[in-house]
């Protein structure tokens, strides 16, 4: 079950020819894919296209209806194979991922499918992750397309333009039987807009009838010598083809006057904020008329020399508006223009930043210098533009850059992951620091306060993989962590058959939280959860046994600060040979709480004994020293100030947000912090046994109390 | 801006072509529904036949860290539909909703709360960042100087506690930001409008619904109200002693011999002492202060408003209510507990509820309860000491009102007859004699040093191992004060120490402190 339910939006993907469909991009890129007529879908998640997944696994019904095959792949690798069925057959198909990372993932079976060509229509939904909010290290998916020759398309944001896209994309794909990337980044993946709606498409030609008439061709596969030919086709059939078919198409746009003494040439995504930008210097107006000529590159590669040239010639200069580095498109134009002896002046990452977003703000001052040095009238008689510098120059606003504190993610309230490092914290105070080498997910936030574990993250399921140089250990062993979305991405084979493999004398924890859970709580191989559309419930315990791991420990309540420890530091001392695996497994608390909460509060309501526990502190216990936050940043645990002149600091609090996952109370006792900590436990709808007992007792209580507080001097607060 | 009538377009004004659409910037935090309210808002707009867009950046911040999301809206021109802009421009922002009130800080200074423009609607509460719970002692961001921001950069401001509003109306703050945004009549769309918006949601209507007016009416009447410093640092009130004479008669003692200045802080003082042990112990506690106050009166604490009895008064008290096992007994027994947990998790009626305490007592804990001559004997057995610690040092989940655990530690509790023969008494009063002897050595040469020393029992706290490791700072800085006595900025130098112990460890370094004092002492 996945954190966010696209289920009654997934509606919107029924509508039918000259329907008004509104909603995320993501939404109208599906509907893009159905309108298309594919047969088969697959990708893995990861931001900006988690919601994508989510979305298609929402929409399975619908996909049936059409005989559309939709998979959620093992990796990026498993979806760019998937791929392979339209090398043959004439059937289209897109799979769709997180890039530049799963790109990474991807790249061999992506190399071998562009290198064969396609014959139905294939295309890579790419969910372009750079710039602001990005998780990943920032790169471009552009240098893939052109190694491998992939065409790049890099559609305006604007729903209409992206499902149009979509379309052309995949009779582009098929008249140059090349496979095309559609890249979409972060603002526009969750960007809400509108489109008219086209009918969906049932595939001509299905699956089945593929099955039913298996088809061959040596020329196709990457083998000498056809893997030489392969090379020749790309450049005399396939590029010619994209090339014609892009210019006939009219893929990309001309924009404003024919003539001017400058112009500008921007990738398709950057269009929005240019327009702005122009807006800003009184040289278009807020329905994109501009003053400027434009060339919005909607396809990034390849570059239609042609139309470049065209666009270029006869004017004094050119802006190339192109985001992210290196600058391939900045290179393409001057050689474009240097052949075709084309002199006019070319301006890129001269005036515009080379790295990082190209915001609105970025844009505006690139411009600015672009036009004071190549047509200074265009500036008209320079209209205010929007400048916080003045504002941010205050003292009072300086100020606040040393008040705000920064808010990194965190893990959430109750969340299983954090007693496993909380205990692995305990046992560094006790065994001394070690090396830990983290992986990517929701435990990779365990490099960040409170815990500020792990030295190193290599990418998707390679936590283990990464301690592999540290096999041989004569004193502290190294620690490598990995979540069960990574293990089963690629981990169990290039992290734990390789230590079984190689005798790494490490430890090695993976995190089982029954979900996906970073890329918002997919269903896994090893998820508990019954789904009926896919095989679930096959433990990893089995699967590191079955590659041959002898040390594996499992344990089933990561709560259990206490246990956690002492298996930790058995792992990290124990005699035996071979990787020390320990399997951490309790259900990610966001989805459980998803889960438990509506069942629950029926179950009160029918008037059903429900027991719900949350926890607190005795804030005059507490003495203010926060040590217990320290080893848990849980985000229902904070501070307040009590009502008392005598005390210097904030003491420990807990708000009602808390789930009752019991971390804090066991970490208090594990570590011997204090006896602050309480656990409540709520009975609703008690039962007349229940309530008997609370009489009996606190009748008791009760009269201990009054004998004490009548000897009690009492002070009283006027 | 582009509003502006005097900018000259190279192209003719095609009426609104020429104008901006209103942009709006919500600030947030992973998981507080700034989905829900862009969803919201971009419905209003479309609702009323306006072209909006929204983008957000979820990616990992919607895992508790700080996020934005941005809406454009505006009318399409004869069916054109308007270009809008993925991110918010720096000085041209015309709404900028925050839900938390540093996250108004951190817009501001991604200059979209500019004065020309930007109306601020934001939530004064605080969820505290992480930097600001785990440091040791204080560190709370400064709300302040965020006010202070506001005033400079926003042109209008609402700003009032919409969370605690929309808790107490039974919703969530999305609800009470969109009723303050309705108020703020920056939008062109009527209140009856937002009010369909949020009926057509679907999921917990009336409770929204209900939010929204008040925080709507709130923002009408009472817009531009500052917030308090949340969390806000309670001022207390004066204990008033009632009952027996002899504990007027104490009372009386304060009034009559103590300077005004250390009259509320030893007024607060003997109430913990007495509620810690009994009215002698109270005594004790006078004798100490005015001991001090005779040291003071010498030092000319006229001068200086008597800091050194007032913080005496102050922290004579903590050191003397130490935390023992009897006290945390007492404290969990009282009855007043269970009233008070009964409000701090919502018990509703119908409702039962019992309490778990995680306890981990130690045979240190033990001895230091037992007789000191005792306790001495078996501190020289180590190995029967061990022995028992074997025995009692393990985690314990105490059922406090199932009548068993109950009566243990109710009888735990009242064990403080054995305290002042106790070791654990004899140490803390030794602790207690040392200090206060070298606070007053130093007073009477450098005022401002020995009220630094005074303060330095705010170094021991805790219980167990941080107990330990706050006696230990406590040693390592008063001895270091003793060293620097005679410099004459030793005050300030002793200030600096008990602040770096203080955060040691966590970004403090008290031994580098000490070494560089050191290099040019």
């Amino acid at each position: 079950m996945a954190e966010r339910s696209f289920a009654k939006e997934v509606e919107h993907l029924r509508l039918g020819e000259g329907e008004e469909f509104k909603g995320e991009a993501i939404l109208a890129i599906t509907k893009g894919l159905l309108q298309s007529g594919v047969s088969y879908v697959g990708g893995y998640q990861g931001s900006p296209i988690s919601h994508l997944m989510d979305v298609l696994s929402d929409a399975q019904d619908i996909l049936g209806e059409l005989g559309v095959n939709y998979q959620s792949s093992a990796s990026e690798a498993t979806a760019a194979a998937m791929l392979s069925a339209s090398v043959m057959y004439p059937l289209r198909g897109a799979v769709a991922w997180k890039s530049t990372v799963g790109t990474n993932v991807a790249s061999d079976a992506l190399a071998n499918l562009s290198s064969g060509g396609v014959t139905g229509g294939a295309m890579v939904i790419i969910g372009e992750d750079y710039g602001e909010g990005s998780s990943i290290m920032q790169e471009r998916t552009h240098a893939f397309a052109m190694k491998s020759q992939m065409w790049l398309l890099d559609p305006r944001p604007d729903h209409t333009r992206i499902v149009d896209l979509i379309e052309k994309g995949f009779e582009l794909s098929e008249a140059s039987n090349t496979p095309v990337m559609l890249e979409v980044r972060v603002r526009t993946c969750h960007m809400h807009g509108s489109f008219i709606a086209k009918d969906n498409v049932r595939p001509a030609f299905t699956l089945d009838d593929a099955l039913e008439n298996p088809r061959r061709d040596l020329d196709r596969i990457v083998l000498p010598p056809a893997a030489y030919e392969h090379e020749q086709e790309k450049i005399h059939k396939r590029l010619p083809a994209a090339i014609k078919f892009i210019t006939d198409h009219k893929l990309n746009d001309f924009m404003g006057p024919e003539e001017g003494k400058v112009g500008i040439v921007l990738q398709g995504g950057m269009f929005n904020n240019v327009i702005r930008a122009l807006q800003y210097l009184g040289l278009s107006d807020a329905y994109g008329n501009t003053q400027l000529p434009l060339y919005v590159m909607n396809v990034t590669y390849p570059v239609i020399d042609s139309e470049l040239a065209e666009f270029a010639r006869g004017k004094d200069a050119v802006l190339m508006v192109e985001e992210g580095q290196p600058e391939y498109l900045e290179q393409a134009l001057s050689a474009v223009l240097h052949r075709a002896g084309i002199d006019t002046r070319i301006h890129g990452k001269d005036v515009l930043p080379i790295g990082g977003d190209y915001s609105v703000e970025a844009l505006l001052s690139g411009f600015e210098a672009f036009l004071e040095q190549e047509d200074p009238h265009a500036l008209g008689n320079r209209p205010p533009r929007p400048d916080a510098r003045p504002v941010l120059a205050q003292p009072a606003v300086e100020n606040l850059k040393s008040v705000v504190p920064a808010r990194p993610p965190g893990l959430c309230t109750g969340c299983p992951e954090r007693p496993i490092f909380a205990a692995m914290k305990m046992v560094n105070q006790e065994l001394g620091e070690h090396h830990v080498s983290a992986d990517i997910g929701c435990h990779l936030f365990s490099i960040l306060p409170p815990f500020n574990l792990g030295a190193t993250t290599m990418g998707f399921g390679l936590g283990a993989a990464s301690a592999s140089a540290f096999s041989k250990s004569s004193g502290k062993r190294s620690i490598a962590m990995m979540g069960d979305g990574g293990f089963w991405h690629n981990g169990l084979t290039s992290g734990i058959g390789n230590a079984v493999y190689n005798k790494h004398d490490g430890v090695f924890v993976i995190i089982d939280n029954f979900y996906s859970s970073a890329t918002g709580g997919q269903d896994i191989l090893s998820s508990r959860a019954h789904n009926k559309t896919r095989n679930t419930g096959n433990p990893i315990d089995k699967a590191v046994r079955g590659i041959g791991a002898k040390w594996v420990r499992s344990v089933d309540r990561t709560y259990d600060v206490g246990q956690m420890k002492r298996v930790l530091t058995e792992a990290l001392t124990t005699k035996e040979e071979g990787p020390k695996i320990i399997i951490a497994s309790s259900e990610c608390m966001l989805n459980k709480q998803r889960r438990v909460r509506p069942i629950e509060s029926k179950a009160i309501k029918d008037g059903k004994r429900v027991i719900k526990q949350r926890f607190g502190v005795d804030e005059d216990v507490c003495t203010g020293d926060h040590a217990c936050i320290r080893l848990s940043g849980c985000p229902s645990l904070s501070v307040k100030y009590l009502d008392d002149p005598l005390r210097d600091d904030p003491v420990a609090a807990i708000d009602n947000t808390c789930v009752g996952c019991g971390n804090c109370g066991e970490v208090s006792e594990a570590a011997v912090l204090c006896p602050s900590f309480y656990r409540a436990d709520i009975i609703n709808n008690p039962t007349w046994w229940d309530r008997f007992k609370h009489r009996a007792s606190m009748a008791l209580i009760g009269m201990l109390q009054a004998r004490r507080d009548k000897r009690r001097i009492q002070v009283e607060f006027a | 801006m582009m509003r502006d009538e005097t900018v000259k377009l190279r192209l003719e004004a095609a009426g609104e072509a020429t104008e901006r659409p209103i942009s709006l910037a919500i600030v947030a935090m992973g998981g507080q529904g700034g989905g829900v309210l862009t969803g919201w808002i971009v419905q209003l707009a479309e609702n009323a036949g306006w072209v909006a867009q929204s983008t957000s950046v979820p990616g990992v911040a919607q895992r508790t860290g700080a996020t934005i999301y941005y809406v454009e809206m505006m009318r399409a021109s004869e069916g054109k539909r308007p270009i809008l802009a993925q991110m918010p421009t720096p000085g041209d922002v015309d709404v900028v909703l925050a839900s938390e009130f540093v996250e108004v800080g951190r817009s501001i200074l991604r200059g979209i709360v500019t004065p020309e423009h930007t109306t601020l609607i934001a939530s004064s509460h605080r969820t505290l960042a992480i930097s600001e719970k785990i440091a040791p002692g204080e560190s709370i961001a400064d709300s302040a100087a965020i006010d202070e921001a506001i005033g400079v950069t926003a042109k209008h401001s609402i700003i009032f506690d919409m969370n605690a509003l929309a808790v107490a109306n039974g919703s969530v703050i999305s609800s009470a930001m969109f009723g303050a945004l309705a108020a703020c009549a920056r939008l062109p769309f009527e209140r009856s409008a937002y009010h369909d918006v949020i009926k057509a949601g679907g999921k917990g209507v009336a409770a929204s619904i209900k939010a929204f007016d008040a925080a709507f009416d709130r923002a009408t009447n009472g817009a531009d109200v500052q917030p308090q410093d949340a969390p806000a640092k309670p001022q207390a009130a004066a204990p008033q002693m009632s009952g027996s004479h002899a504990v007027r008669a104490l009372l009386d003692r304060i009034e009559d011999e103590l300077p005004p200045e250390a009259r509320k802080l030893a007024r607060a003082g003997l109430a913990k002492v007495i509620d810690f042990q009994d009215l002698d112990y109270g005594r004790e506690y006078l004798d100490e202060v005015d001991a001090i106050l005779r040291v003071d009166q010498k030092a000319g604490g006229i001068n200086h408003g008597f800091a050194l009895t007032a913080q005496a008064a102050k922290y004579i008290a903590n050191a003397m209510a130490y935390d023992d096992v009897v006290r945390v007994a007492d404290l969990k027994t009282r009855s007043a507990r269970r009233g008070r947990i009964g409000d701090e998790i919502g018990l509703r009626e119908g409702q039962l509820f019992g309490t778990t305490e995680y306890m981990h007592p130690r045979m240190d804990e033990v001895a230091g309860l037992l007789p000191a001559g005792l306790a001495d004997w078996l501190a020289n057995r180590p190995r029967l000491y061990g022995w028992l610690d074997r025995r009692i040092s393990k985690g314990r989940r105490v059922r406090t009102y199932s009548p068993g655990w109950f009566i243990a530690l109710y009888v735990v509790g009242g064990l403080r007859w054995l305290r002042r023969s106790s070791l654990r008494h004899r140490e803390e009063t030794a602790h207690r004699r040392e200090w206060l002897a070298l606070a007053s050595e130093l007073a009477s040469r450098d005022y401002e040093l020995g009220v630094e020393v005074v303060r330095c029992q705010r170094l021991i706290k805790g219980y167990s191992d941080t107990h330990t490791r706050g006696l230990s700072k406590f040693a390592m800085v008063t001895d270091e004060i003793r060293r620097i006595a005679e410099r004459d900025d030793a005050a300030d130098w002793a200030r600096r120490l008990r602040e770096t112990a203080i955060k040691e460890g966590e970004g403090g370094d008290l031994e580098g402190l000490i070494k560089t004092i050191r290099s040019f002492a």
